[in-house]
C-alpha cells in the first residue's frame, strides 16, 4: 500500500476529487496548507507598504492507495491538478505498512 | 427674537433663520424663554443626524480601524472606540456641554450647565430642542477621541489610553470646541469650520502623531509584515463613515434647510473625488487600484469637506476632493515613511493633513465666484485665508503642546506601552483576556 500526499492548487481541488472519484477512490483527507516552491510567493501593498508573502495557500491531499492503484492515482491527480503554469504542486509518495479501520477493526486493503 | 450666537451659524445665516422663525411663529405653540421656537423639521433631521454622527464611531470608526489591524488586536481597537464612546458621554454629560458651550469668556464656557443642569423638555437651543443640540454635540465629543486610537494601535496599555482621552477631552477637545463654536474667540475672529474640520480632524490628527512618537513605533516596524486582518471590515467600517458623514455634515446647519442639502451633496462630491484621486495615484505608482485605496482616499475626502460643507458650492467641493485625494495619499504613503513615524493606521495622514487641507480650502472656495455661499461682508479671500491658517496653526500648537503634556501625566501614571512580550502576543489577549476570532 502507498500514501500519496498531494500539493496543489487550491482551486483544482474540486477537479482532483472527482477525477479520483472516478476511479473508485472512496476516500481522502484534505488540508489547506502554506508553503512555496519555484513559485515563490507574491507582494501585497497596503497604503505603500509592500510585504513580500512567502507562503501561498496550497491544499494538502492525503489518499491512501492499493499498490495496483498507485498508477492510476497519480494519473488522474496530476491530469485533473494540471495548469501548466509554475506552481502545479507536487506528489509525494511513501510506503504505507498498515491501515486499520476505528469501526470494524478490518486492516490493510480491507480497510482502504 | 434671537439666535444664540453660541452655534456654529455664520452671522447671516442667524440673522435669515430669524426671519424665518420669525413667520413661522405665528403658527407655532412651543414658546422658548427667549422667543425662538421649536421646529419640528429642524428637529426631526437633527434627531436623525445624532444617530448618524454615533453611528460613525460605533460601529463605522470601529469597524474601519478594526480590519486595519492584525487579527491579535482587532478587539482591542473596538474595545477602546467603545470604552471612549461611554467615557465621553458621561463627561460630556458632566462637565463637557457646560465648558463647551455654556456661556463664557474667550476662552472657555461657563458652569452653568455641569450635569445638564436646567435642560428641561422645553429648553430649546435655536429651533431644536436643547436637548437634541447637546446630544448632537456630544456624538462630535465621542468620535474625536476616538479617531485617536488608529495612531496608537496595537500597542497602548488601555488604562492609559483611557486616562489621556479624558484628560485631552476635558483641557483640549472642549476648550478648542468652545474657541471655533461655542463662541470663543476662533469663532469671533471669523474662522470658518463648518462640521469640524479644525475642532475634529486637525485635533485628533496632530494628538495622533504626538502620540504615535511618544509610544514609539510597533515592534518590529517597518520591517516586518502587519497587513490588515480583514479589508471586508475596514471597507464595511469606511462606507458606514462615508453614510454617517451626512449627520456630521448635513446637521451641522442645525436644521433641516437649504444650507444643509448643499453641505450634503458638497459630502459627496468631495469624497468620491477625493477616493478616486486617491486610487488613480495608487494604480499610476504601483499598478493597481487596491481597496484599502478607495476606502482612505474616501475617508480623506470626508474629512476635508468637513469645514467646508456649509460654506462651499460642488465645483468648490469638487477641488477639494481632488486636493484631499492627492495629500493624503502623498502623507499617508510618502510622508510617514520618510520620516520614520509609526502612525498605525494614518491618523495624521488622513484626518491631520485632510483637516488642514479642508480648513485653507474652504477660505477660498467660500467665495461666491467659486459657487460658494459667499465672503463675509468686507473680507478678501486673501484675509479669510489667513483666518484659516491661524486656526490651523492655533490648533496644531496647542494641540502637540497639550497632548505631549498629557501623554508624559499617563506615562508617568500607568505607562503608555504594553510590554515588549504582551505587543507580541497581540492586545485581545493582554488587554481583555478576550480573542477575537475563535475559530
Amino acid at each position: 500500500m502507498k500514501l500519496v500526499i498531494a500539493i496543489i492548487k487550491p482551486f483544482k481541488l474540486d477537479d482532483v476529487r472527482d477525477a479520483l472519484s472516478d476511479i473508485g477512490i472512496r476516500g481522502m483527507t484534505v488540508t489547506e496548507v502554506k508553503g512555496f516552491g519555484r513559485q515563490k510567493g507574491h507582494t501585497e501593498l497596503y497604503r505603500g507598504a509592500e510585504y513580500a508573502v512567502d507562503f501561498l495557500p496550497k491544499i494538502k491531499l492525503e489518499v491512501a492507495v492499493e499498490q495496483q492503484m498507485l498508477d492510476r492515482v497519480v494519473e488522474a491527480i496530476t491530469s485533473a491538478a494540471k495548469t501548466d503554469k509554475i506552481g502545479d504542486g507536487k506528489l509525494f509518495i511513501l510506503s504505507l505498512e498498515q491501515v486499520i479501520r476505528i469501526r470494524t477493526g478490518e486492516t490493510d486493503e480491507d480497510a482502504l | 427674537m434671537m439666535v444664540r450666537t453660541t452655534h456654529k451659524f455664520k452671522a447671516v445665516r442667524s440673522s435669515l433663520l430669524c426671519v424665518v422663525a420669525a413667520l413661522l411663529s405665528v403658527m407655532n405653540t412651543a414658546m422658548a424663554q427667549d422667543g425662538s421656537q421649536l421646529d419640528s423639521g429642524d428637529t426631526a433631521w437633527m434627531l436623525t443626524s445624532t444617530a448618524l454622527v454615533l453611528f460613525m464611531t460605533i460601529p463605522g470608526l470601529s469597524l474601519f480601524y478594526a480590519g486595519m489591524v492584525r487579527s491579535k488586536n482587532a478587539l482591542s481597537v473596538m474595545m477602546q472606540c467603545f470604552a471612549i464612546t461611554c467615557l465621553m458621554t458621561l463627561l460630556w454629560f458632566v462637565y463637557g456641554y457646560s465648558l463647551a458651550f455654556d456661556e463664557g469668556g474667550q476662552w472657555i464656557g461657563g458652569f452653568g450647565k455641569l450635569f445638564m443642569k436646567g435642560i428641561t423638555v422645553d429648553s430649546l437651543s435655536g429651533t431644536i430642542p436643547e436637548t437634541v443640540f447637546s446630544t448632537f454635540q456630544m456624538t462630535f465629543a465621542i468620535i474625536t477621541p476616538a479617531l485617536i486610537v488608529g495612531a496608537f494601535a496595537e500597542r497602548m496599555r488601555f488604562s492609559a489610553m483611557l486616562l489621556f482621552m479624558g484628560m485631552w477631552f476635558t483641557l483640549v477637545y472642549a476648550p478648542i470646541a468652545h474657541w471655533v463654536w461655542g463662541g470663543g474667540w476662533l469663532g469671533e475672529m471669523g474662522v470658518l469650520d463648518f462640521a469640524g474640520g479644525t475642532v475634529v480632524h486637525i485635533n485628533a490628527g496632530i494628538a495622533g502623531l504626538v502620540a504615535c512618537i511618544m509610544l514609539g513605533k510597533r515592534k518590529g516596524y517597518p520591517g516586518t509584515a502587519m497587513p490588515p486582518h480583514s479589508l471586508v471590515l475596514t471597507l464595511v467600517g469606511a462606507a458606514m463613515l462615508w453614510v454617517g458623514w451626512f449627520g456630521f455634515n448635513a446637521g451641522s446647519e442645525l436644521a433641516a434647510d437649504g444650507v444643509a442639502g448643499m453641505a450634503m451633496i458638497v459630502t459627496q462630491i468631495a469624497t468620491a473625488a477625493a477616493a478616486m484621486t486617491w486610487v488613480f495615484m495608487e494604480w499610476r505608482a504601483h499598478g493597481k487600484p487596491s481597496a484599502l485605496g478607495i476606502a482612505s482616499g474616501a475617508v480623506g475626502g470626508l474629512v476635508a469637506v468637513t469645514p467646508a460643507s456649509g460654506f462651499v458650492g460642488p465645483m468648490g467641493a469638487l477641488f477639494i476632493g481632488i486636493t484631499a485625494g492627492i495629500c493624503c495619499y502623498l502623507a499617508s504613503v510618502k510622508l510617514k515613511r520618510a520620516f520614520g513615524y509609526d502612525d498605525s493606521l494614518d491618523v495624521f495622514g488622513v484626518h491631520g493633513v485632510g483637516g488642514i487641507v479642508g480648513a485653507i480650502l474652504t477660505g477660498v472656495f467660500v467665495d461666491s465666484t467659486f459657487g460658494g455661499a459667499g465672503l463675509a461682508e468686507g473680507v478678501s479671500m486673501g484675509s479669510q485665508v489667513f483666518k484659516q491658517l491661524v486656526g490651523v496653526v492655533v490648533t496644531v500648537v496647542y494641540g502637540v503642546v497639550l497632548s505631549f503634556v498629557l501623554l508624559k501625566i499617563a506615562d508617568a501614571v500607568f505607562g503608555l506601552r504594553v510590554d515588549i512580550d504582551e505587543e507580541t502576543e497581540g492586545l485581545d489577549i493582554v488587554s481583555h483576556d478576550e480573542r477575537s476570532y475563535n475559530i
